[in-house]
């Protein structure tokens, strides 16, 4: 399977503070990847860089056979546009926008408004009744929901999503992560950043930063269904085991590289325990 | 159904603009107020000093008109055209003025015929012991007139001398009232116009118009000179007397309230920019994620410099409105006299209304554009 993204040695510098050091991750076409770790590890900053919303101090990122680094402002303004679907924990809607214009604002900057069609995007999320609600009129998991119609509407290749389900309950969490499966099974590549195991365990690849450094990396089982499919159905059904890793071997940042913790099998216990 | 792009920005400005009333409601005060101020001020500063000339009016005539040459007299006709080649608002009082040598009791006296109902207008500073004369047999005569014959209110005093036809007349006249003014007119004796003209035969002649014009510095010279290029026959003079130190208050006046104007204009700047650099800090955020989704930063800029815009212009109609209330208000408790509506001053308020809103949304407005999406939607 062919890379959709290929980050090389990437180190993101905030002044005095090294969010990102020295990352180096391949994501091929169609992978859910999770992304975990403590807060202030550097998982929102990869996401950032990744989702060309920021860019790194040093290294490179490749997206679709595109570097990054050579691109100005205006493109990566562009390749955000075209290929990028960002869902956030704070939703992020514009308040005075109602669900459904909020979704065709992402149509509007992308190409041409299409009501029908962010109308259904909509009735995708299960939100075909709240279209005319205002966000401050719907509860967090809706607004989530229109958060992900809107990532959807424009069919980016690479969905990432920063703690989609910090802020909602549980009912809420099962719904989004549906939504997730089913996009995935679609062929979406989607990377997740979050601290909650359950969330993690749907992921087919999970990797933990640290202190801005990649220290783990853990390939399990691709995620093939919802959690209304039998699989996946999160902390209580995890559809992999976490084997044991090293702590101290994982400390690395290159995949592939002499002393990188390659896992093949996770449950959420044990990504509880390393992130 | 919205169907393209165009309708969609309507629909978001207008949203925007809607949705967010209370925060519109502040910002839109704001910048109304800001416009009320700058036009009300600039409506004073245009009126004052066209209002200060009227006040001026007070010290009487600053402008004469002489036959050209001093050679002939004016006739009556003039009179007429120099009111028909005025502008009617400017005209505090036109006063023909016509002066005989008499004599009263052997004495020689200057006569002065007048039409006293526009003497007043054009001499209010005439201080009169007594009443102006209320038919044709009275008069009125200066104080230096009245202390050298000790004659007063109510005395009869002859008048005689010859008319037009060399032959003589005599009429006896009784003295209404004493004019005291501190100038020359002291010494004059002062009737009808057409007590003299009855009294000489002679109907028709002027020997001076004074003229009280409620204009002030290079209006009133500009005027002067209108009326020389347009009666070639007439000769227009400013009263110098008058009308320099007018200039002079009016110029200093007029530097003051400019003075005024502009601290006032720059403190007004400064709180519609506040306020419009608040509304657009509040939403960096909006910016942020629009740029997320995809927008460049010149269209997220380009769409709340819009959003600036029409609140500029519908601040600037609604602080108009109010300007010139205020202006017509004060103009109204300092002049006691409504200034008129400068109507024509609302357009270039609302210019810069919306100037000024556009100006002050575009520094933080395009830091907010050009910074990278990341840090905005983390709140840095």
């Amino acid at each position: 399977m062919s890379n959709l993204m290929e980050i090389e040695n990437v180190s993101k510098i905030y002044g005095p503070l090294k969010a990102l050091s020295g990352v180096t991750l391949s994501v091929p076409q169609g992978q859910w990847l999770a992304v975990m770790g403590p807060s202030g590890s550097g998982k929102s900053t990869l996401m950032n860089i990744i989702g060309c919303l920021d860019t790194p101090s040093s290294g490179e990122v490749f997206l679709d056979g595109v570097r990054l680094s050579e691109l100005s402002p205006g493109e990566l303004t562009a390749i955000r546009r075209e290929a990028v679907g960002l869902i956030f924990q704070q939703f992020h809607l514009i308040s005075h926008l109602t669900a459904l214009e909020n979704v065709m604002a992402a149509q509007f900057y992308h190409s041409m408004v299409d009501e029908r069609e962010a109308s259904e995007a909509l009735e995708g999320v299960g939100l075909a009744e709240r279209a005319g609600h205002l966000p401050s009129q719907l509860s967090g998991g809706e607004q989530q929901r229109v958060c992900i119609a809107r990532a959807l509407i424009n069919h980016p290749k690479l969905i990432l999503a920063d703690e989609p389900t910090g802020n909602l309950d549980e009912l809420n969490e099962k719904l989004v992560m549906d939504i997730l499966h089913k996009l995935h099974r679609e062929g979406a590549t989607i990377v997740v950043v979050t601290h909650a195991p359950e969330v993690a365990a749907h992921a087919g690849r999970v990797i933990v930063l640290e202190h801005g450094r990649l220290v783990s990396d853990s390939v399990g089982e691709a995620p093939s269904g919802g959690a209304g499919e039998g699989e996946g159905e999160g902390a209580d059904d995890p559809k992999a085991d976490f084997s044991e890793a090293d702590g101290e071997a994982a400390v690395l940042n290159r995949p592939g590289e002499e002393g990188l913790e390659k896992n093949t099998d996770f449950s959420p216990e044990e990504i509880r325990a390393r992130s | 159904m919205i169907r393209s792009n165009r309708a969609f920005l309507a629909r978001m400005l207008l949203s925007s603009l809607l949705r967010r009333r209370s925060r519109l409601l502040v910002a839109l005060l704001g910048v109304a107020l800001g416009a009320a101020v700058l036009l009300g001020l600039v409506t004073l500063c245009y009126d004052i000093p066209r209002q200060m000339s009227r006040e001026f009016r007070s010290y009487g005539a600053n402008m004469v008109f002489v036959k050209k040459g001093g050679a002939g007299r004016l006739q009556a006709e003039d009179l007429r055209k120099v009111e028909a080649a005025l502008s009617k608002d400017a005209v505090v009082g036109l006063s023909p003025f016509r002066y005989e040598s008499v004599r009263s009791r052997m004495l020689p006296y200057t006569a002065v015929g007048a039409v006293f109902a526009d003497a007043q207008k054009t001499s209010p500073y005439w201080r009169i012991n007594g009443e102006y004369p209320r038919n044709d047999s009275e008069i009125l005569i200066g104080e230096d007139v009245s202390a050298a014959t000790g004659l007063g209110v109510g005395s009869p005093m002859p008048i005689d001398g010859r008319n037009s036809s060399a032959e003589r007349y005599e009429r006896e006249m009784t003295i209404s009232g004493v004019v005291a003014t501190g100038g020359v007119e002291d010494g004059f004796v002062f009737m009808n116009l057409s007590a003299m003209e009855d009294m000489t035969g002679e109907t028709g002649a002027l020997d001076l118009i004074e003229g009280s014009l409620a204009l002030g510095g290079e209006d009133l010279a500009a005027a002067a000179a209108d009326l020389r290029a347009a009666l070639p026959e007439i000769d227009a003079r400013l009263v110098a007397r008058v009308t320099s130190p007018e200039e002079r208050v009016l110029s200093k006046l007029a530097a003051l309230v400019y003075l005024v104007t502009a601290v006032v204009l720059s403190l007004t700047m400064i709180c519609v920019a506040t306020t419009m650099m608040t509304v657009v800090i509040e939403r960096r955020r909006e910016i942020g994620l629009k740029k997320a989704l995809g927008a460049g930063a010149g269209r997220v800029a380009g769409e709340f410099l819009a959003e600036g815009l029409i609140l500029g212009v519908a601040g600037g109609l609604l602080g108009s409105l109010g300007g010139l209330i205020f202006a017509r208000l004060v103009s109204q408790s300092v002049f006691g006299r409504p200034l008129d509506w400068e109507f024509h001053l609302v357009p270039l308020t609302i210019l810069v209304s919306a100037l000024v809103t556009v100006l002050a949304s575009l520094i933080p407005v395009s830091r907010a554009a050009e910074a990278e999406p990341a840090l905005v939607l983390r709140g840095e």
